[in-house]
């Protein structure tokens, strides 16, 4: 059973209709792209996937359950976290709390027993704190574990998203532009760690990207858009002597 | 030594400033919203105080405890009742301040409803024999006062920077959205906030009660004015700035009763306002936000 599945995914903006027939559905620990020109629709994607939009037509489901209508929060407790094409940290907390507020809500502690700092409590602290310690080491973040989100470096800033969304634990991360402004060793190097996580958290991977090859090197399967419609799909092969990707991209009859 | 002792009274008077800015301050952390209506539930917490320890003749530590209870469930329903739907849907801030406004007047027109316009005395509530310092008396209520404003900021800052639900809130302060999308119930946390200020009001209106004999339906008024003051001259948004332009309002109105005239209090009180926001715009400790280009 595929782990995430759209079927008939549209979204009409007032009179624009901004998606229409999105279908796809990605299998556990699969690495999947999402391409295509600028404004085709990509991250409006993600956004009805983590019902940051609601989607006029169409199902989601995650793991067989269909998840439209459910709360933005719901949503990512049920599996489903992403990054941002726009980095979109807490700039003003430390880059270990960032980790840990995405596993807020996996600890059960109350108000009361945090208050009087009850065996519960530490308990829980200590072990949220241990695995955040241990994705910070998958990104090398752990040294900088309690400077100022906004004090890291751009790239560090890109990976500090990829682990904060890790935290919460996802069956699917939805990936944003991972390596927009990454010059070509960083590149190369978050492919790399993109492989890792998939193997390490067993997730699978949604990604959108520009850099054809980052997705081509690393997507198993490729899912085209254009206006809103999916125009190709299949291996990076397939996608890339398809005449109307091409067309889409270069121009063209 | 008069002079010590003004400062200190000025400290006391402070704490219950202090107690109320924070929850101004929280509240604007969380979803820039100035509540109007937040200086009214120090009136609420105060008749509840009222009704539990006069009219039912209860013991006091019920009535304190109900009523912290009942303005934090009053601060919850509030935000429920009158601000959700303009948060959840974007609505300018402009609209939630007209909309506190109105929540203002109307729980201050509820109470002179049921209770009459006319002042209640209150009877003191904890006394014990002043303190003697070298030369400086200690008031029972000044002791207090200062000793409950500090634990509660205490109580407050390590809620906030170390337990889940801080962390919760820090987030949906800085990007509620991001939050949503981390997991975290935005509406949720925000009631919460809502909820933990009007209960820290509530206990600025129990040390109210305890220092000033009377109360009546509009005390709300210049004391939520003067903690709004409070909280914009300590940095509206941090806990400690809240305590501070608290603890520094207090004393400017000690010193001022005590060597200038008590006509002018208010005068001093709001001129400082004027002058920290020229000088320091975003007030005492509050944050810079140059941004980086």
């Amino acid at each position: 059973m595929p782990v995430l599945e759209t079927k008939n995914l549209g979204i009409a903006f007032g009179g624009l209709q901004a998606l229409q027939d999105v279908h796809f559905s990605i299998e556990k620990g699969e690495i999947f792209g999402l391409i295509g020109p600028n404004g085709a629709g990509k991250t409006t994607v993600f956004n009805l996937l983590t019902n940051v939009y609601v989607p006029t037509e169409g199902v989601i489901s995650l793991d067989g359950v269909n998840i439209v209508g459910k709360k933005t929060y719901q949503i990512t407790q049920n599996g489903i976290a992403r990054t941002f094409q726009n980095i979109r940290l807490f700039k003003d907390i430390s880059v270990i709390d960032n980790v840990k507020i995405a596993m807020n809500y996996q600890m059960k502690y109350s108000v009361l027993s945090g208050i009087f700092r009850l065996p519960s409590y530490w308990k829980e602290e200590k072990a949220v704190t241990e695995r955040a310690y241990e994705l910070l080491k998958v990104f090398h973040l752990e040294e900088h574990a309690d400077d100022l989100a906004k004090n890291l470096p751009y790239g560090q800033q890109r990976k500090l998203e990829i682990a904060r969304a890790l935290a919460a634990n996802p069956k699917v991360l939805l990936l944003d532009e991972p390596a927009a402004g990454m010059n070509p060793t960083e590149t190369k190097e978050l492919m790399e760690t993109i492989a890792l996580i998939r193997d390490k958290f067993k997730v699978a991977v949604l990604l959108i990207e520009h850099d054809m090859n980052f997705v081509m090197g690393i997507c198993e399967h490729i899912v085209v858009l254009d206006y809103g419609r999916i125009i190709a799909e299949g291996s990076a092969e397939e996608v890339r002597s398809n005449p109307k990707v091409i067309a889409a991209y270069l121009g063209g009859e | 030594m008069e002079f010590l002792s003004q400062v200190i009274n000025g400290l006391g008077i402070g704490s219950i400033y202090a107690l109320v800015a924070l929850g101004y301050s929280m509240v604007y952390g969380i979803v820039q919203l100035i509540n109007f209506a937040h200086g009214d539930i120090i009136m609420v917490g105060a008749y509840t105080v009222f009704v539990i320890l006069v009219m039912m003749n209860l013991p006091l530590w019920l009535a304190v405890l109900g009523s912290i209870l009942f303005c934090g469930v009053a601060g919850v329903l509030i935000e429920r009742i009158a601000y959700r739907r303009l948060l959840v849907h974007e609505a300018p801030r402009i609209s939630l301040l007209i909309t506190a406004i109105g929540v203002s007047i109307f729980l201050q027109n509820l109470y002179q409803l049921l209770f009459g316009s006319d002042p209640k005395s209150m009877p003191k509530m904890f006394a014990f024999a002043p303190l003697q310092f070298g030369g400086v008396q200690l008031t029972s209520s000044t002791i207090i006062n200062i000793s409950v404003s500090v634990v509660m900021m205490a109580g407050l800052q390590l809620m906030v920077n170390k337990m889940k639900i801080g962390k919760a809130m820090r987030a949906t302060s800085e990007d509620a959205g991001a939050a949503k999308l981390m997991g975290i119930n935005t509406n949720t946390t925000i009631a919460f906030t809502f909820g933990i200020g009007s209960a820290l009001a509530a206990v600025g209106a129990v040390l109210y009660c305890n220092t000033y004999p009377q109360i009546k339906p509009v005390m709300g008024g210049l004391l939520g004015l003067k903690a709004f003051v409070a909280a914009v001259l300590g940095g509206i948004g941090s806990i400690p700035g809240a305590m501070l332009g608290g603890y520094l309002l207090g004393v400017a109105e000690s010193l001022t009763n005590a060597y200038i005239s008590s006509n002018l209090t208010d005068a001093v009180v709001f001129g400082i306002l004027i002058i920290v926001l020229l000088v320091k715009p975003t007030g005492l400790l509050g944050k810079n936000t140059r941004e980086k280009v």
